[in-house]
Formats: C-alpha cells, sequence, structure tokens
C-alpha cells in the first residue's frame, strides 16, 4: 500500500469513503472455505443472516436444481472476505455448506 | 415492541457495516452491529465507544461504516452522543438542517457496566434522544480479556484466573437493565445474536421512541477468543444462552415489563435447557466442578424469581 502524507487527507482526518474497508481482502485469513451445494440448498437464508462480515451474498439469480426445482436467488460465498469461521456451515439446518481445507482440499 | 419484521424473508436486505472490518472470524459482536444498522437504516449517526468494535472497523484511512460515525474515548461514548444528539436538535429547530437522523451509542460491556457508566447514566438522566446499545462479550476483549463488571460469576479471564485459590470471577455479573430500568426511561430491551428478527425488531422500536427520550438495549454477542471456543459455535452458544435460562429476552417498555419468545416460557424451569449444555461448549468455564455448577444453577433460579416478582409487579 502507498503511504498516504497529510497532503492526500482530508481535513481533520475524516474517512469520506463510506464503507471502504471493503478493500481489506479479509478473505486471505481462512484456513477453510465454505462451499455451497446449490441443489442442497433450500435457500431458506440462515447462512446470510448468520454471516457476521457479512460474506454471503444474496444473488438474484435464478437456479434450477437437478430435481427441477426453480429458485429466483442463488446465495454464493464472497472469497474475498470470508474468514472461514464456519458459522454459516454449522447454522445450515440442511447441511448444504461444507467447509474444505484450503491447505489440502 | 412493534412488530417491523415478522419472518427472516421479512428482513432487510441493505447493509451499512462492513465487509472487510478485523474482527476475528466467528465474532459475535461482529454479527450484532451488523443487525443494528440494518435494522436501523441509513439515517443513524453511530458513536462508537473505544474497543474491539471500534478498533477493527477504523483502521485508518480505513472505515467498515457506512454511516456517519464518531469515536470519542472509551468512556464518554453517551456523553458525546448527548452532545450530536443536542446538536441536531439545535439545527433542526434553526432551520439549518433537515434531517431526521437518529443517534445511536454502540458500546462494549467494559464501556458500559464500568468505565462509561457515569456517562450512560447522565445521558439517561438528562434524557437525550439517543439509542445506547450495550454489545455484551462479557469481558474487556480488546485488551486481552480483562473481567468487566459484565463477565459472569466462575468465568475465566486473564484477571479472575484459575488456579488453588481462585476458581475464574468471584463475583457475579452485574445487572446492567435493572440499573438502566431505574432512570425511568421509555424503552430498554434485552436481544441476542442468535434472534436477530427480534433484534432487529426491537432496533426500530427503539428508534421510534427516541422522539420521547432515551433508550437502550442489550445484546449478548459471544466471543469466540475470549469465551474459548472454536468459532463455528458462535451462534449455537447464544441461542443456548437464552435457551437456559442464562439470558432472557424481555423489553421494558413504558413502565411494562415483557418477556419475548423463548423466555416467555421460562417461568416455568422445566422449560429451561440445563445450564450445563452452555458451560460445556466454553473454555473459561472448564474448570468448573459440579458443585460450581449447581452454584450458578441457583443464581439462574434467584434471577428467574427476581424477574418473576417483577413481571408481576410490573407485567
Ligand atoms: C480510558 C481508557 N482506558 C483503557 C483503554 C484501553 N482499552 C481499549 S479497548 C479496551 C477494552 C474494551 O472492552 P469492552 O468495552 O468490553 O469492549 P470489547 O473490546 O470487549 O469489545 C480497553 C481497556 C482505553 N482505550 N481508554
Ligand atoms: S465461513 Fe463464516 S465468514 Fe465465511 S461465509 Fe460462512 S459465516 Fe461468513
Ligand atoms: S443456510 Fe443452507 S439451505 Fe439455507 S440458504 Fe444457506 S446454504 Fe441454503
Ligand atoms: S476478540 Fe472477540 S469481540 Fe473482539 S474481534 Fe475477536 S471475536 Fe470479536
Ligand atoms: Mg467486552
Amino acid at each position: 500500500m502507498k503511504q498516504l502524507t497529510w497532503k492526500d487527507l482530508p481535513i481533520g482526518g475524516i474517512i469520506i469513503e463510506p464503507g471502504n474497508a471493503r478493500r481489506n481482502i479479509t478473505g486471505t485469513w481462512r484456513t477453510e472455505r465454505p462451499v455451497i451445494d446449490q441443489d442442497a440448498c433450500i435457500r431458506c437464508r440462515i447462512c446470510w443472516m448468520y454471516c457476521p462480515e457479512p460474506a454471503i451474498l444474496e444473488l438474484d439469480k435464478p437456479y434450477v436444481t437437478k430435481s427441477g426445482k426453480k429458485y429466483d436467488v442463488t446465495y454464493e460465498v464472497d472469497y474475498d472476505h470470508c474468514k472461514g469461521c464456519g458459522i454459516c456451515a454449522h447454522e445450515c439446518p440442511v447441511k448444504a455448506i461444507k467447509m474444505v481445507s484450503e491447505v489440502t482440499g | 415492541m412493534k412488530v417491523y419484521f415478522r419472518t427472516i424473508k421479512d428482513l432487510p436486505v441493505d447493509e451499512y457495516y462492513g465487509p472487510g472490518q478485523l474482527t476475528c472470524a466467528g465474532c459475535g459482536p461482529s454479527i450484532a452491529v451488523r443487525w443494528l444498522l440494518k435494522a436501523a437504516g441509513p439515517d443513524v449517526i453511530v458513536v462508537n465507544a473505544t474497543g474491539c468494535i471500534e478498533v477493527t472497523t477504523t483502521s485508518y484511512p480505513y472505515t467498515a461504516w457506512s454511516v456517519p460515525y464518531l469515536h470519542v474515548a472509551f468512556e464518554n461514548s453517551a456523553a458525546a452522543a448527548s452532545g450530536v444528539e443536542s446538536a441536531l436538535r439545535v439545527l433542526r429547530r434553526k432551520g439549518i438542517l433537515d434531517t431526521k437522523a437518529k443517534v445511536m451509542v454502540i458500546a462494549g460491556d467494559g464501556g458500559t457496566y464500568d468505565i462509561g457508566l457515569q456517562s450512560l447514566s447522565g445521558m439517561l438522566e438528562r434524557g437525550h434522544g439517543v439509542l445506547y446499545v450495550l454489545y455484551d462479550n462479557e469481558a474487556y476483549m480488546n485488551t486481552g480479556i480483562q473481567r468487566s463488571g459484565g463477565t459472569p460469576h466462575f468465568a475465566w479471564t486473564t484477571t479472575s484466573p484459575v488456579g488453588s485459590k481462585l476458581k475464574g470471577k468471584v463475583q457475579r455479573k452485574k445487572d446492567i437493565m435493572s440499573i438502566v430500568i431505574g432512570h425511568h426511561i421509555p424503552y430498554a430491551a434485552t436481544a441476542n445474536i442468535a434472534y436477530p428478527i427480534d433484534l432487529a425488531n426491537k432496533v426500530k422500536t427503539a428508534l421510534d421512541y427516541l422522539v420521547e427520550g432515551p433508550a437502550f438495549i442489550h445484546v449478548l454477542a459471544p466471543c469466540p477468543p475470549g469465551w474459548r471456543y472454536p468459532e463455528e459455535m458462535t451462534v449455537e452458544i447464544a441461542r443456548l444462552a437464552t435457551e437456559t435460562g442464562y439470558f432472557p429476552l424481555y423489553e421494558w417498555d413504558h413502565g411494562r415489563i415483557r418477556f419475548n419468545p423463548p423466555s416467555n416460557a421460562h417461568f416455568d424451569k422445566s422449560r429451561r435447557k440445563p445450564i450445563i449444555e452452555y458451560l460445556k461448549r466454553q473454555g473459561r468455564f472448564a474448570h468448573l466442578t459440579e458443585e460450581d455448577i449447581k452454584e450458578i444453577e441457583k443464581e439462574i433460579d434467584e434471577y428467574w424469581d427476581y424477574l418473576a416478582r417483577l413481571a408481576k409487579a410490573f407485567g
């Protein structure tokens, strides 16, 4: 990261870009990554609700499961920010999320 | 409490907190703050006390906040918020600023039970229309797990150690809700990160009441490194805190007390899960003997006795 000098900063040192911490790629901390099985997922929203970051994205992306069930939304992981805590996998009522090792898996 | 969100499907989509904050993986307070802001929406000014949430969200030149945010010091978030609220009031009155913005304090247990208690009490006494939210991870986590007035009896921390003489914290957890209710403010409630719908409804209700005076919400928010458990257990442990009766969900609303599900069924002890289910998942309680656990159970029973008397008087 380029070191800022006082000349680069707004008066008072305030931060004027909301939520710019998203440039911290906290996904690099992860030792395990959550992988969502889109066919098993019942779109209940629980993983999305409990993710602390948030790093579960609720996307307006239609999906048809292998058994022919149609959904309007898809839940995907924002791997740039997911820290791999495993809360989503632990709370998923149908065990549609697996934690996979970043080292061996 | 008014019901703004009935089911999980009603919860709002927009985010005003994160990602990219430097909280540990599985941070309970992070879940709390995410839902505080989602429920409050964009018209809010946050005043944050020093602590994990402040330190991890403000690593300059970055901010994890998408709403205006002010940090002053550890002990004076309620005083700073009183100033912000008064300034907004005057600017509105003079027609200089046309804003509906509400002021919300977010402070830890150290910042509330102990070091900020005087500024909180002053703010409540003066009647500022500010929502004060205490996120309770039951110790001074940001400086490495020191006991606070919010740390429970028998919990290990670095300043309530476990050895041949001591078995964790000697004293009991302070009843902060009773202290706050003693100021006779319009609204005070407990909430828990395992119940985000309840939390979101309480935040909206509290913000609506700010025209009358202050509101307070006490949110339980487990901390994996401080409570000594694996990260994925944060929500499960939080849920057990309420299911075992350790952390009941209730509201003080204009002089009336109301218990929320599932706690409204817990006056009947047989409806509460055994406290061991909560304790055994946490390393900070790993040293407890059967006798110690009995003592904790007795304390919880006494607490429910007290709550039952409150419910009888103010229900
Ligand atoms: C006056 C003052 N004393 C001590 C500190 C050091 N300090 C910074 S954060 C912190 C702990 C905060 O604990 P808590 O309020 O429970 O929040 P948590 O970190 O647990 O989220 C302490 C002691 C400080 N910043 N200011
Ligand atoms: S593992 Fe944790 S951080 Fe990653 S998506 Fe799941 S809940 Fe969010
Ligand atoms: S918790 Fe499981 S079933 Fe529910 S939306 Fe997430 S992945 Fe799908
Ligand atoms: S120490 Fe606890 S409260 Fe602090 S960031 Fe880590 S998990 Fe969150
Ligand atoms: Mg704390």
